[in-house]
């Protein structure tokens, strides 16, 4: 059996993935980060982006991430995001109405926000 | 019907009525309490990666961080007290600003300058009905608080501990909220939040470990501190925003509990009187007619003669 570390994915308000994985990818502010089992220790600031967890069933895990942290230790992954959402919970038309919004009121965060919707979606 | 039986009986209607509301407010509580717990429960994950987090850059990274050192002499600190917009909580509220009074003297004592922040109507009016000045305040979410009013509650007292005491910052950063315990018992506690002392971070983290792992921060740990800290402020601040709210119902449950109980002895004892008074007037009744018909005998029998 490969390795696996086990990953906790919790917004503010809630847990929004755990389980067992093999390879998770995520964006921090230096850069896309990949971390496997037996990764060194480590702590970073993540980016707005889409994070793939691929789970040690091989099934693919892609949620949207919005600010936050990631650390790892002990083969133990904790992502932490003020706003975590699961690509399969995301409406993608409601993402793209919301993104147009955001373009015609020029509101930055918010345009933001849906991009990273929908990358994560476009990932699935 | 006699006048006294008319009263207790208009007495009994009103208070069934009261016993009603207060029985309906009691269920309206209790089941607001158990959200709310739900809710408590729902951000305890967060806030423990959060605390572990805090800890491991914060022990790991040697230099030091404005937010978690102390300043060598405070002279300015920041209040924030969160009480509820609602009454009927018993003494909910009042338990809550007796604390933060009681901190506000205390940090006056140590030559300090309080701001205070408030959140909560109740907690406004307070403050507002002494003419003290309040640095900020926030209503209109207490039953319900959500992670974005803990956002904006937090961005002034973080902005605040950043800037320079002689620009009107703070040095340090005080919470006063009403910690749940059980569905009966809720304390007003008083925490300090920043700075950070890391023996208790570490403490409710539950870890004492002494051997952590030597972290490698992306970018720099400083960095990371520097985005972790508000963060940690926040998580802090919605935590007590939620056990807040849950003491909230709980108190609100318990008064309402024993005004149904209580209305449900007036409503006792004023049957009873009433009874009481019918009894009288029915008695009166007899007496009058008895009376009467004697009356009229002796009348009859003077007048037979």
């Amino acid at each position: 059996m490969a390795a696996e570390l086990h990953v906790e994915l919790v917004a503010a308000d809630r847990s929004v993935w755990s389980g067992e994985a093999t390879l998770v990818i995520a964006r921090t502010t230096s850069g896309d980060i990949g971390v496997m089992p037996g990764h060194q220790p480590l702590l970073g600031v993540l980016e707005s982006g889409p994070v793939t967890i691929r789970t040690s069933e091989g099934a693919t895990v892609v949620a949207a991430v919005h600010g936050g942290f990631i650390s790892f230790a002990d083969d133990k992954l904790s992502l932490l995001a003020e706003i975590a959402e699961l690509a399969d919970e995301i409406d993608a038309q409601r993402a793209e109405r919301a993104l147009e919004r955001a373009k015609s009121d020029s509101d930055a965060a918010a345009e933001r926000r849906a991009e990273v919707r929908l990358r994560a979606v476009a990932a699935r | 019907m006699g006048a006294q039986l008319r009263v207790y009986k208009r007495r009994i209607k009103s208070v069934t009525a009261t016993k009603k509301i207060t029985k309906a407010m009691e269920m309206i509580a209790a089941s607001r309490v158990v959200k709310a717990q739900r809710k408590v429960q729902a951000s305890t994950p967060y806030a423990t990666e959060l605390t572990r987090a805090v800890t491991a850059v914060a022990t790991g990274a040697n230099d030091k961080h404005p937010l978690t050192t102390e300043a060598e002499n405070p002279t300015r600190a920041a209040v924030l007290l969160l009480t509820s917009d609602r009454g009927l909580a018993g003494a909910f509220n009042s338990n809550a600003i007796k604390a933060a009074e009681q901190l506000i003297r205390k940090l006056e004592g140590e030559g300090k300058g309080v701001d205070i922040y408030v959140v909560g109507r109740r907690g406004v009016a307070h403050f507002n009905f002494r003419e003290r000045k309040l640095a900020d305040s926030w209503t209109g979410f207490t039953d319900e608080p959500t992670y974005a009013d803990a956002k904006k509650i937090g961005e002034p007292l973080i902005e605040a501990i950043e800037k320079d005491t002689a620009e009107g910052g703070v040095d340090e950063l005080h919470i006063v909220y009403t910690e749940f315990v059980s569905m009966m018992t809720q304390t007003a506690v008083e925490a300090r939040l920043l700075p950070l002392s890391l023996d208790e971070v570490a403490k409710e983290a539950g870890q004492q470990d002494t051997l952590r792992p030597l972290y490698d921060f992306e970018p720099s740990a400083e960095d990371v501190l520097d985005a972790l800290l508000p963060r940690y402020v926040e998580s802090r601040i919605y935590n007590a925003l939620l056990q807040s709210s849950a003491s909230k119902h709980a108190a609100t449950r318990r008064a309402m509990k024993s005004a149904t109980d209580n209305a449900g002895e007036l409503i006792t004892n004023l049957t009873r009187l009433a009874n009481a008074a019918r009894q009288a007037d029915i008695t009166q009744e007899i007496s009058e007619i008895v009376g009467g018909t004697a009356a009229l005998a002796d009348a009859t029998a003077g007048s037979d003669k």
